[in-house]
């Protein structure tokens, strides 16, 4: 398969006057076109950090980010960026919110709108366009900001903990649901989190970055017998554990290190 | 999507049956803050069924008390004046207090039936208040495109800070002698007096607001494309409304009292040049009319601004 995404080598630090924080440091991975690839790693190793790099917010220090073969800044690809926190606007009804990257783009006209509408009747929401996000549960929220993101039609999808904000019940569904949606439109997509479980019901690879700096630890392939293609079905699979158990003394290894 | 389906439904069900009843209230006690909602306008026309739902007992009793709440408070308000003017008055007639340095409601009013009688008053009242509503729309406008320049401009805000900082705590009083050779014996002369009372103060507290925005509401207009145009339109501008609509209720005094010292110095008519006019020939009684009437222009507006700040905090 062709690689949709190359990161070549990459290193970056913040820099303020009371010193230098590294966050990442030379890291090179691959994501191939419609892959899902999760990377786990421990808190402030530079996830959130990498995720930036990828869309193009921060410029690497060193290294480069590769779209289809040629650099980021140069490639006309479009990348959707799902932030750790919903951020919707409470000064805007929900369906402007979610319409807000089109507009930004002037892409916004009524056949758009009419998308976007049944977008959110598709994920449970169109009774709540013009609601405000106060008035909507972590969930819905959590759906409104992945259908801002969508809107945009991105051709690589990040996803910064996503589902962190969520109770455990809502978590697990809107994680079925919103990977499925994934898979069924061959979205490329990578996806931070912090549950182990949850990336290995998702991942077709998992990326393991050590503590701050971030440096690629190991990269896991995930296999599963086509018959455990939902998340939650995977969960099933006896091959589950195995993975978990094999993830949780990657990132254990780390820790004893430091 | 198959969530929990009593969640959705629940949620909705509190949802119909608030939004309306809220728009109820704000409509039936000022009508031109109703008139500022825009957006759920168009949800009426979409699902007008939702509008006419059968209120739950629990919400009726919440409606009902916040009702209360309000006529209390606005009864407390008024009675607190009465009470007060009757004490006035009533020290005033037994000499408790001096009438002739603090007069008395009972002469103020008569003073004021005295000078609407031949309509000088209202001439009066009418510059000063056509006075505060330009300084006050130049302050406004002034100190948010300077807020925003300088929010734009890290560099720009670095250096004019101090200096900000300095015109701000410049005592402008003293340089209205200034201002009346420079420009003349004119109204020009009182607006640009009023708006340098204000503008300075407004200018900080507006750029200090807009640097507390939140970084990852930026990285997200980023993240959709989006450039610092859109970061100042789509994100500063509309989270920055109830920072501006409180800036502008303490503005609007600034403004009246830069005013008032502007007619002070330089005027033919107006509420200050009254005042100055009266202590000349000594009436206290017609200072302290004037004085009041200065009150009663800020009550309004102030009365205004509230209802609007709070219309737009319960918005946003
Ligand atoms: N704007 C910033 N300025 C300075 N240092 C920063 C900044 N953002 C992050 N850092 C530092 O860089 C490191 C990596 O941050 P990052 O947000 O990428 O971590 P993360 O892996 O996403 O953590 P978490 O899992 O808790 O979200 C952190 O240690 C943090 O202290
Ligand atoms: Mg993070």
């Amino acid at each position: 398969m062709k690689e949709k995404l190359q990161v070549k080598d990459l290193s970056y630090a913040y820099h303020e006057l009371s010193g230098e924080t590294p966050a990442l440091s030379h890291i090179s991975f691959d994501v191939e076109d419609g892959e899902f690839l999760a990377v786990v790693g421990p808190s402030g190793c530079g996830k959130s950090t990498l995720l930036s790099l990828l869309c193009g917010l921060l410029e690497p220090e060193e290294g480069a980010v590769l779209i289809d073969g040629i650099p980021r800044e140069k490639s006309r690809a479009v990348i959707g960026y799902m932030l750790q926190r919903d951020h919707l606007f409470e000064w805007r009804t929900i369906l402007s919110n979610v319409s807000l990257g089109l507009e930004i783009q002037k892409r916004l006209d009524s056949a758009a709108k009419e998308e976007l509408r049944q977008m959110l009747t598709a994920y449970g929401l169109g009774a709540f366009q013009q609601a405000r996000p106060s008035q909507l549960s972590g969930g819905m929220r959590q759906r409104a900001a992945l259908i801002r993101t969508l809107a945009l039609k991105p051709d690589i999808l990040l996803l910064d903990e996503p589902f962190s904000a969520l109770d455990y019940q809502t978590r697990l569904s809107v994680c079925d649901d919103i990977s499925s949606i994934l898979r069924a439109r061959k979205k490329t997509a990578v996806l931070i989190t912090h549950d182990l479980s949850e990336a290995i019901s998702v991942a077709d690879r998992i990326l393991v970055l050590s503590g701050r700096p971030g440096r690629v630890k190991s990269v896991l392939k995930i296999e599963f017998a086509p018959e455990y293609d939902r998340p939650l079905a995977r969960r099933n699979a006896l091959e589950f554990s195995a993975y978990f158990n094999q993830l949780w003394k990657e990132l254990r290894t780390d820790e004893d290190k430091t | 999507m198959k969530t929990k389906p009593d969640e959705t439904a629940d949620t909705q069900d509190t949802f119909r049956a608030e939004r309306p009843e809220n728009r109820r209230i704000s409509r039936g006690s000022d009508p031109e803050v109703s008139e500022s909602r825009p957006a759920p306008r168009v949800k009426s026309a979409d699902q007008p069924e939702k509008k006419q739902p059968p209120l739950s007992r629990r919400q009726r009793e919440f409606l009902e008390q916040e009702r209360r709440h309000r006529t209390n408070v606005r009864i407390v308000r008024v009675m607190m004046l009465v009470l007060l003017l009757a004490l006035w008055e009533l020290f005033a007639s037994f000499g408790v207090i001096d009438a002739f340095i603090f007069s008395s409601p009972s002469r103020i009013a008569a003073c004021f039936l005295r000078m609407s009688r031949d309509g000088s008053i209202f001439l009066h009242t009418g510059v000063t208040l056509l006075e505060t509503l330009v300084s006050f729309g130049l302050v406004v406008v002034i100190a948010t495109a300077a807020a925003m320049l300088l929010w734009i401009s890290r560099s720009l805000a670095e250096i004019l800070e101090p200096y900000l900082v300095m015109l701000n705590s410049l005592p402008k009083s003293a340089m209205a002698p200034l201002l009346i050779v420079w420009l003349g014996n004119n109204m020009r002369t009182i607006i640009v007096a009023a708006v340098s009372v204000a503008v300075f103060g407004s200018i900080l507290t507006l750029y200090t607001g807009f640097r507390q925005t939140d970084p990852d509401k930026i990285r997200l207009i980023a993240s959709l494309g989006g450039t610092r145009r859109d970061v100042l339109l789509k994100v500063l501008i509309p989270s920055s409304v109830p920072l501006i609509i409180s800036n502008m209720k303490v503005n609007v005094g600034l403004c009246l009292v830069g005013v008032i010292i502007g007619e002070f110095l330089s005027a033919r008519a107006g509420l200050g040049y009254l005042i100055i006019y009266a202590s000349q020939v000594l009436s206290r009684v017609h200072i302290l009319t004037r004085l009041h009437i200065v009150l009663f222009l800020g009550l309004p507006n102030f009365h205004l601004l509230t209802l609007q700040a709070h219309d737009n905090i319960s918005l946003i």
